[in-house]
């Protein structure tokens, strides 16, 4: 075996190419440069995400971030995107349950433009009432299309089950019902409440200088003052399931069902994190899908798709299955998958499996680390999380301290395989 | 830094492209064969796809159970595509790992063992897999306008295949699809990276050279005629929302016309984005959008170039506004076609075309694999070459270019216009 002579430094960021600036206004600023590529990435998050939606106008958050680009106090929608698509730049926004997120991007001569496209959006949208109108078609078009989507559907019906009374029930995109009572006032006042620069966090990755990304940033959001930002709410606690709970939703003349099983999963800032994902890494992902790709698709070929995923945010997350397969196989399928979930409970995983997940989670670092779009993740991760500036650096200790007992531990105290949330859609 | 580039051909035909690059500890390494869905007949439909995924089977070096987890557990991120061209297999590993990723794919090129079991349980796993693309309507579509625009030419089927196929053929004509194609005068190797090309070259001599060069797969041409008038289709099924899929012949993508017919699809549905591993960015000011969407005859509309060896296709879709008909739809679309045939565009739209094609470069470039994936993605349809003179030759379009290819390519009688019909519930 040869061995290959590593040449460039290893780049994991870290404290000393970070730079972190909280503006007076509490904007945080964090910027990492990279010249290898003329491009830059602006990402990041603020708290005005669906929580504060009420029920009957589910919706609210979505539509709002959807419209924030349909036209400003300065510009209308076409001029913002004709500046933006003229230099091959994009820009967009989206909602979450909690925070509401931006995206950008722009070859790095074009970062002020980007800046001052994504200020004027946050700062000062205009909602032209003939481009909500043009919104609501398309939203309420996406929502026709969803409520066709097997996959879609059985996320949906699972977050139902599993969430029961809880905000994370909720679809962030809402339901053609809510999304028509949504009144163009209705997106004035929620910017108006909830959109303002404390909480705001906002990542710079690319060809600048990070002195000269803060003074752009600063140039272009230093100056935004809301009075009376509301905050966000605290989120109740889950209920969690007393026994399984299985529902099927119907959509005719499919070919395939989708089919989500699971329960709850830590909070990102949980202690339990790490041997959560690591234990996660076994069960549903690893290699060809881990333990549940092994026995549905490789063992079975049931499946083409069959895995497990955890979501872990700032609430309440959730551990789960999910497999598209042949409507008459649901059953076999669903069967095998809670075998697993049981096999995983009672007995845990083994060193090699363990080792071998541990492996892969420090190799794979730099690769997920290698664009600016993965680096502007990182630094957001790192902020929301407050995992610390050094956390990329610490991250292979971090992982290597999980044991076996952890995994296990961390298995029982989130997974019971008698009390799951099971959601079925297709025909 | 500059980035230096090697070509060699080794004894055995296999080509290899090395990149130097020292951004990152990382290596991508991709293996290309000249082998797709245009290479298969009626009654092996989908069989270069089900190869791809036999690949992952093991051969006896690397029995099933070790060798989907010997990548993973060195970090390595790693995938195969089959297209209707090529099949491609890459390992994207940190630099220090990559010899796992070269003594894999040199195994596998000759020693896959394609045991019945394993092509047994692979059968329903891509029976599911097409069953889960049945569930959307734009593949129910775009199945039905591409059987219909390639009557001879092998383009004429989906890459996956035909259900009929996937259910009837047997290890063996999968076995001899991969001995036939998998050679290595029949292959591209690419790697981009964190390495020293002299000892990588070495490494890769000493790996791939004693496989035998195999005889010269030859290749379905079958040439599609000439299309003599438009075709009209229909696909129903369930849903709520009505596509219309418009698709024109283009040329193939070493033609000289393709440069002018991408600048062409820039301004008209924005530009289509040929790396990878990195995303497009919107089209909400291309002339599609703003007289389409904008005017709320259809809530999006896109458009679709890829390079191909052989003409194949340039989409339109379309999805439907809620208050209008198809019909409508099509109208509009047609207004905007006849509009870029009789007026000359403006230079400064070409301009942008090329800016945002520079800026699609430049994200591109930001990732290894994505660079790793070029050089041999551009031998399958042309040659490197293609790739390094590409933005030149966008520059070099003129007004008068764009004209003359609107007139030529995107003509009613030489295209398929599918709708999707739905159902409801």
């Amino acid at each position: 075996m040869t061995n290959f002579k590593q040449n460039s430094a290893v780049s994991l960021p870290g404290p000393e190419d970070i730079h972190r600036e909280v503006l007076p206004n509490g904007i945080t600023v964090l910027t990492r440069s990279n010249f290898n590529s003329p491009s830059v990435v602006v990402s990041g998050y603020f708290g005005a995400g669906a929580l504060f939606d009420p029920d009957e106008k589910l919706g609210l958050a979505d539509f709002v971030t959807s419209a924030l680009m349909r036209g400003t106090k300065k510009r209308s929608f076409d001029k913002i995107y004709n500046e933006l698509e003229s230099v091959g730049a994009g820009l967009g926004f989206s909602s979450g349950v909690q925070k509401s997120g931006f995206n950008g991007r722009s070859l790095a001569e074009d970062l002020p433009l980007l800046l001052t496209l994504l200020s004027e959006s946050l700062t000062q949208p205009a909602f032209p009432k003939a481009e909500v109108e043009k919104l609501r078609a398309q939203l309420l078009t996406g929502l026709a299309i969803r409520v066709q989507d097997t996959s879609d559907m059985a996320s949906m019906l699972f977050d139902e089950i599993l969430f029961k009374g809880h905000p994370y029930s909720r679809p962030e995109d809402g339901y053609p019902e809510t999304v028509q009572n949504i009144k163009r006032e209705d997106l004035v006042r929620f910017h108006r409440d909830y959109f303002g620069p404390r909480g705001m966090v906002i990542a710079i990755v690319g060809a600048v200088k990070a002195e000269e990304a803060v003074r752009q940033v600063k140039r272009a959001l230093g100056g935004w003052q809301v009075k009376g930002q509301k905050d966000v709410h605290e989120l109740p606690d889950v209920r969690l399931l007393k026994k399984t709970v299985s529902k099927t939703h119907r959509i005719a003349g499919k070919s395939q069902s989708d089919l989500v099983i699971g329960t709850n999963g830590p909070r990102r800032r949980d202690p339990e994190f790490m041997s959560a994902t690591l234990g996660n890494n076994i069960l549903g992902q690893f290699g060809m899908m881990g333990r549940i790709g092994d026995v549905v698709r490789e063992k079975s070929g049931l499946a083409y798709y069959a895995y497990s995923s955890l979501s872990a945010g700032l609430g309440p997350g959730s551990w789960e299955v999910s497999a598209g397969v042949n409507p008459q196989n649901v059953k076999k399928a669903t069967d095998l998958i809670v075998d697993e979930l049981k096999r995983f409970v009672q007995e845990g995983v083994t060193m090699d499996e363990l080792a071998d997940s541990k492996a892969n989670f420090i190799g794979r670092l730099p690769l997920s680390l290698e664009s600016n779009g993965g680096v502007a993740s990182a630094l957001l991760n790192i902020e929301r999380h407050n995992l610390g500036l050094d956390y990329y650096r610490r991250y292979a200790d971090l992982i290597d301290v999980v044991t076996g007992e952890d995994v296990l531990n961390t298995a029982r105290k989130f997974i019971d395989p008698t009390r799951l949330a099971m959601a079925v859609a297709g025909p | 830094m500059k980035n230096s580039l090697t070509q060699v051909t080794l004894s055995n035909g296999l080509k290899v492209f090395l990149k130097e690059i020292h951004t990152a500890p990382i290596i991508s390494s991709w293996l290309w064969y000249r082998v797709g869905s245009r290479d298969e007949v009626q009654g092996r439909t989908g069989i270069s796809h089900w190869v791809d995924h036999l690949q992952f089977k093991g051969t006896p070096q690397f029995p099933a159970n070790i060798l989907d987890k010997s990548i993973s557990r060195e970090g390595g991120s790693w995938n195969a595509f089959t297209y209707m061209d090529w099949t491609a297999y890459f390992e994207t590993m940190p630099a220090d790992k990559i010899d796992i990723a070269l003594r894999l794919e040199s195994d596998r090129m000759v020693n896959s063992q394609f045991d019945a079991n394993e092509v047994a349980s692979e059968r329903t796993v891509i029976i599911s897999e097409r069953e889960g693309s049945e569930n959307e309507p734009m593949f129910l579509l775009g199945e039905a306008i591409q059987q219909s625009a390639f009557r001879i030419h092998p383009y004429h089927h989906e890459v996956i295949g035909d259900m009929a196929d996937l259910h009837t053929m047997t290890r063996e004509d999968l076995y001899s699809h991969y001995r036939t194609f998998y050679v290595p005068n029949n292959a591209v190797m690419a790697l981009a990276g964190d390495f020293d090309t002299q000892t990588m070259l070495g490494r890769i001599k000493e790996l791939f050279e004693p496989i035998p060069g195999g005889m010269e797969p030859a290749r379905l041409a079958r040439e599609e005629p000439m299309q003599k008038g438009e075709v009209r289709l229909s696909v129903e099924g369930p849903g709520g929302t009505s596509y219309v899929q418009v698709c024109y012949r283009f040329p193939s993508a070493s033609h000289p016309d393709f440069f002018p017919l991408s600048v062409l699809d820039s301004l008209l549905a924005g530009p289509s984005n040929l790396n990878m591993f990195s995303g497009g960015i919107s089209n909400k000011t291309s002339r599609l959008y703003r007289a389409l969407v904008d005017k709320e005859l259809a809530v999006s509309a896109h458009g679709g170039a890829q390079a191909t060896i052989d003409p194949f296709l340039y989409s339109i879709t379309m999805t439907v506004h809620p208050k209008r008909t198809p019909e409508e739809a099509l109208t509009a679309l047609d207004k905007e076609i006849e509009r870029v045939k009789a007026e000359k565009v403006s230079k400064e739209e070409i301009r942008r075309a090329i800016k945002q094609a520079r800026a699609l470069f430049a994200y591109g470039s930001e990732n290894i694999t994505n660079q790793g994936f070029w050089m041999g993605y551009a031998e399958m349809f042309a040659n490197y070459e293609w790739f390094q003179t590409y933005l030149d030759k966008l520059a070099a379009v003129t007004v008068k270019d764009i004209q003359r290819v609107a007139n030529e390519y995107l003509v009613p009688q030489r295209r398929v216009v599918g709708t999707y019909i739905p159902l409801g519930n």
